[in-house]
Formats: C-alpha cells, structure tokens, sequence
C-alpha cells in the first residue's frame, strides 16, 4: 500500500504545508506535521517542504518491456470535411516529441468518407495515417469509436496517443483508456519528453490555481487529452514525405452500438466557434443583467468576432455553456481577446491569457484581469462600449 | 427503478485560493462542498423518482468527513447513503477510482447511474466514462436534458456536442454525466435535514469487496503526480484611465496599429 511519511527528523514544525494542503489534511502535532485520513496523497504538500521532510512511497510497478511500443500517434478529430484545429496543433506538437524520442509520428482517423481528410494530411509532415472506414463510423459513437481504437492500439502498439480535449475526445479518451487499463491524463496544457523517455504532462488543477506535472510510467500507450489552442497548428509542408497509409479493416455489428442519434442539432449561433475564432468578445458579471448582453453582441458583429462569457453569467443562464472561457469552459488564443466587465477570476485567465492581444474594460482599477490585459481602460464599459461601437462604424464606412 | 448517483466532496475553489505575495495555493477558511455538477446529478435523480417512483441511491468515495456531502443529498431526498471509504484508497487516480466505485455499484444492479460532468478540483470529466466501462454498461456525457420512458426501459438525451446538441437514444442500464444547464438543485427543507439526521449511512472499506488489491489507490494509479507549481501571470500592458472619448480613442489607436482593422 502507498504511504505518505513525514521525516521525524526532518521536519521542523514550520507549518507552511498546512496551508497548502488543498484538503485540509495537515496538523501540526508535537511541532510535526501530521497527515489525517482524507489525503489524497496529491503531492502539493511534498513540494512545499522546505526540509524535504515529505515523501510519498508508491510500490514500484514491475515494467514489462515497452520497447514493443513504438511512435506517437494523434487522434484525428473531423467536422464537416474539415481536420479540427485542436488535431493540428497535436501533430505539431507530436512532431516535436517524436523528434526527442527519435520515433514515428502517426495520425489516426476513424470515419466513413475519408477522402478529404486524406487530402489534407498528406501534406502535413506525418510517417504513417491509420485509416480505418466504416459506415457505422459515419458519425462519432462511444461504443464504435472505442471498439476501433483500442484494436488499433492493441495491434500496433503506440507509445504515445493523443487525443484533442473536445467534448468527443473527453468522452472517447476515458473510455479507451479504461479498456486498455492504461492512465490518462486529462486537458493537458503542456507535453514534453523527460530525459528518462516518459511522456511529461502538464495541467491545470483546482481551478487553474495550481499546474500539476504527471507521468505515466507503468502503462502503455502514455494517454493524454490536450486543450485546443495551446499549441500551433501544423502547417502544409513543402517537404513531402508522402507518409504511408495503413488502411486498416473494420467489422463493427450494428447492435454493439447502444446509444441511438436520434437527430443533431446545430446551435452555434453566435456567428462563429470560440475556439477557431479570430477575434472573441466577452462579457462578464459587470454586464448586470442578460439585457445588456447587446452590447457585446454588437461589438463583436462590427469586429467580426465571436461571443464569450466568464463562469458567472454561463452560470447564471445568459448564455449556453458552449460560449464559457475558462478552465470549466473552452481554451481560447484569438489574436484578439476584448474582456468586458469581466473581472478576470484564475479560473477565467487558464481559458484566455494566451490570447495575443487582450483589451480589457472594467470600471474596477484592483480587477485581476488588467494584469494581463495589453491594453486595458478602466471606465465605464455602459459608456465605452456604445461609443466604441459607433466609432468602429465610422470607420467601417469610410 | 434504482438510480446511483456519485457525488465528491471538493474544496470551494474561490478567486482567492492563490495568495498573492507568495504565489501559492491558500486553504485556509477554503470549505468542503459537493461538487456543483453532482447537486445538479442528484436533482436529477430526485425528479425522476418524483415522476416515476425509483430508488435513489448516492455514493462517493473519499476520506470519512465526506459523510457531510452524503447528509446533505440524504437531506435534499435521496433514499440511501454509501461512504466508501478506507486509507487503501488514497491516491487513487480515475482509473483506480472508477475501478473501486465499481466494484460497489455493480452489485447495486443500478438502471441508471448519474454523474456530474467533472469535479471542480481535478475537472478530469474521467471517472464517469472510466466508470461505464468497468460496468459495461452504455455512457452519454455532456446531458443537458433527460427523458425516461420506463415502459420502454428507456431513456432520451440532449447531449452537448461542440456545434450544438444532439438527441440520442440509449436502452438502460446506461450511465450519463451532466451539465449544470439541466436543472435548479433544490435547497434541502428542514424536515429533510432532520431526517438525514437519522439515517444510517453504509460504509464500505477494501475488505468488504472482493479486490485485487493491486488495482487500488495510490498503487493502481499507473498516473502519478511528480511535480506542481503555481502558474506564473504575465504583465506587461499598459493601464489608462481616461474619459469615454478618449479611452475610445486609444481603442482604436490600439487596433489601427495592431492592425486588427
């Protein structure tokens, strides 16, 4: 069984894990730190010990030989013919690892009509494509996609699968990774290779509050879902490696689908999609009420952008959950970011501050979210913004 | 019909948990709530009860002084209460957990079992597709409104896709996770406090179950935590304050020469 053990020796009393700890587990008995029952054994506390007085002892797993799994590949998200963007920016970053381990790089795609797809991938620096066509692939299911995927690992044994952190890939990652009883690390900000040769993953926790770095030692393929626009996007090549495809058959029942479309429906109204948005407007808690909501809208349609919303008014129903910007919302790096009335709590910032350009208006001078602004006014936004709107015109028309 | 619904009981995450001077995480006055996603699992599950009559079951994982976010679903309606619970099971990573919580809720032989989308401290969204898999049993994620149709043992839901929605149709037992648009939780009454006041809640530790001890806790958690730190806000812009016109003004300045337009 795993422990968490504090050094007797070590520890000198100072107290400074006990307000870290995001649990509340740690007291201080007899000037020593003492752990309760409900750790979660999350490793804050360790790193907080000046005295190294923390460790956490974890058996060590017998590794069976993983030299048989070889090369990362990237799981190829489609939407209307189109490769997503968050796919992209994985194979540019898949690129960059296979370089560091000196393996293959692979993309995967599941699906009927391929043919496009096909297109756009080979022009892209890519070893292999695992293509496999199906009709039952027509569209994404849970069951079919899983079933698929996890032959395919079974048969070609990656290293490494990266899957985008879309609300397919969240739903299709867990689900292979249970199958396959490997680890998954969820909505990864950041990839890299150690110099041991595991897969280093970075990602927010508690709200952004804190990055956690996770390996995956024991298990293969080392399994991550990373967050759209927090890498750049692969681009067509002039280089052509032409990369070899493997199409790979599939036999899937009909009856071991069991969820049944019975209909989609599309709903992005707000113009474009955040995530592959140039330009995003976004209103906050300082709007005071869904009526003022016009005020953005209108901005962003002089601009051509895309609407956002911070946690407190998605919350609160003014807009659909697909517009929230934030850890518990979409990743966004628009060239543009214009934040109105939004404070700018952590939680926020983890969705936008790697936006190029942020505006941010807000009649609080103290509000968090100026601290990353490139330009930020602090005012009125009730008067800013109408303004604003009727100057964009003017110069629209002229 | 018998629902499970698993809850966790998180940290209030606040703007306030960085402390500004020393960029580290504040625990301090920080309480213990369910998370949001699973009051709005538990709603859902009290409605269907409420329509249809079923059996509604919560359940979570975690330290002993969970047993406060089971009272309180007891409290808001819900019919019976299980605390897994045993020092084996720290550390557990979501394949591990998903792994226990099976092993409790499969001898349940739950229709339906409902989980918020993600918790709000690791906002993994793992544990419930983790789950379904273990059971073997169908998973919709992202469920924005539920339908039964208990005559047909099924049920019908939007489920959020990153267009919009889609309508899907699953024959039961299924698992779904929820979003927070689906409902208003209710506030437990009075009478519902004094009641889960009474209740007995079942806790289960690593020896009632029939286990293999190496797929637990800290141990069957092939992801391992190696390193944390605070992430760092960049500063550099430049803060005016201004009158209307001239802020405006500076907008425009801004994006001419950024040629935004």
């Amino acid at each position: 069984m795993a422990e968490i053990k504090v050094d007797r020796d070590k520890c000198n009393g100072c107290g400074r894990c006990i307000k870290l700890c995001p649990f509340g587990q740690i007291k201080l008995v007899d000037r020593l730190a003492t752990i309760g029952p409900g750790c979660t054994m999350c490793g804050v506390c360790r790193e907080a010990c000046l005295a190294r007085a923390i460790s956490i002892v974890k058996k060590e797993l017998h590794t069976e030989n993983f030299l048989n799994y070889q090369g990362v590949w990237v799981y190829i998200e489609q939407q209307q013919g189109r490769i997503k963007s968050v796919s992209l920016e994985l194979l540019n970053k898949a690129k960059e690892l296979t370089q560091k381990l000196n393996q293959e790089l692979a993309a995967v795609y599941l699906g009927n009509e391929s043919s496009k797809i096909l297109d756009q991938l080979l022009s892209l620096e890519i070893h292999k494509i695992y293509l496999v066509e199906n009709e039952f692939l027509n569209r994404y299911t849970t069951d079919a996609y899983t079933q698929i995927l996890v032959s395919l690992v079974n048969q070609y044994k990656p290293n490494i699968l990266l899957i985008g952190a879309t609300n397919t890939g969240r739903d299709l990652a867990p689900r292979v990774a249970a199958r396959l009883q490997v680890g998954l690390t969820a909505d990864c900000t950041d990839l890299d290779i150690t110099k041991e040769g595991y897969l280093l993953q970075t990602r927010p926790a508690f709200g952004g509050n804190i990055m956690a770095q996770i390996l995956c030692k024991y298990t293969r393929p080392q399994m991550a879902t990373v967050r759209p626009n927090v890498f750049k996007k692969s681009i067509p090549s002039s280089i052509t490696r032409s990369p070899e495809i493997v199409k790979v058959k599939a036999k899937i029942s009909p009856w071991s689908i069991r969820t049944k479309i019975i209909e989609e429906v599309k709903e992005i109204d707000e113009v474009i999609n955040l995530e592959e948005a140039h330009i995003i407007v976004s209103a906050g808690r300082g709007l005071n009420s869904p009526e003022n909501l016009y005020l953005v809208r209108d901005l962003a349609k002089v601009l051509g952008a895309a609407v956002g919303g911070s946690r407190a008014i998605i919350d609160a129903g003014w807009l659909p959950h697909h517009q929230q910007v934030g850890q518990s919302g979409k990743t966004v790096a628009p060239e543009l970011y214009i934040a109105c009335g939004i404070s700018g709590a952590i939680q926020h910032l983890v969705g936008m501050r790697t936006s190029k350009r942020i505006i941010a208006i807000n009649k609080d001078p103290e509000a968090p979210i100026f601290k990353i602004a490139t330009l930020g006014i602090v005012g009125d936004l009730f008067k800013v913004i109408p303004l604003l709107i009727e100057d964009l015109k003017r110069i629209k028309n002229e | 019909m018998r629902i499970v619904i698993c809850i966790k009981q998180v940290p209030e995450i606040s703007e306030v948990m960085i402390d500004e001077k020393t960029h580290t995480l504040r625990r301090e006055g920080v309480p213990s709530i369910i998370n949001p996603f699973d009051e709005n699992a538990v709603e859902e599950g009290l409605r269907i009860k409420e329509k249809y009559s079923a059996d509604l079951i919560v359940l979570t994982m975690g330290p002993p002084q969970a047993e406060e976010a089971l009272r309180r679903c007891l409290a808001m309606g819900a019919d019976e209460a299980i605390l897994i619970s045993d020092r084996i099971f720290a550390g557990s990573d979501t394949l591990a957990t998903a792994y226990t919580l099976s092993l409790v809720i499969g001898k349940l032989n739950p229709d339906l079992i409902i989980c918020g989308k993600q918790a709000i401290d690791g906002d993994t969204a793992q544990v419930g597709p983790e789950l379904a898999e273990h059971l073997g049993i169908p998973q919709i994620t992202y469920v924005k409104k539920v339908e039964i149709d208990p005559k047909e043992n099924k049920i019908i839901l939007h489920r959020e896709t990153d267009q919009g929605y889609e309508i899907i149709q699953c024959r039961l037992p299924a698992l779904i996770t929820v979003l927070k648009v689906l409902n208003e939780p209710r506030y437990p009454s009075i009478k519902g406090m004094l009641m889960a006041r009474k209740k007995k809640i079942k806790i289960i530790q690593a020896k009632d179950l029939e286990i293999d001890p190496t797929r637990l806790g800290a141990d069957g958690s092939p992801t391992q935590v190696v390193h944390i730190f605070t992430p760092e806000v960049q500063s550099s812009g430049r803060i005016i304050k201004l009158e209307v016109k001239d802020s405006c003004r500076e907008i425009i300045k801004y994006l001419q020469q950024e040629k935004i337009i």
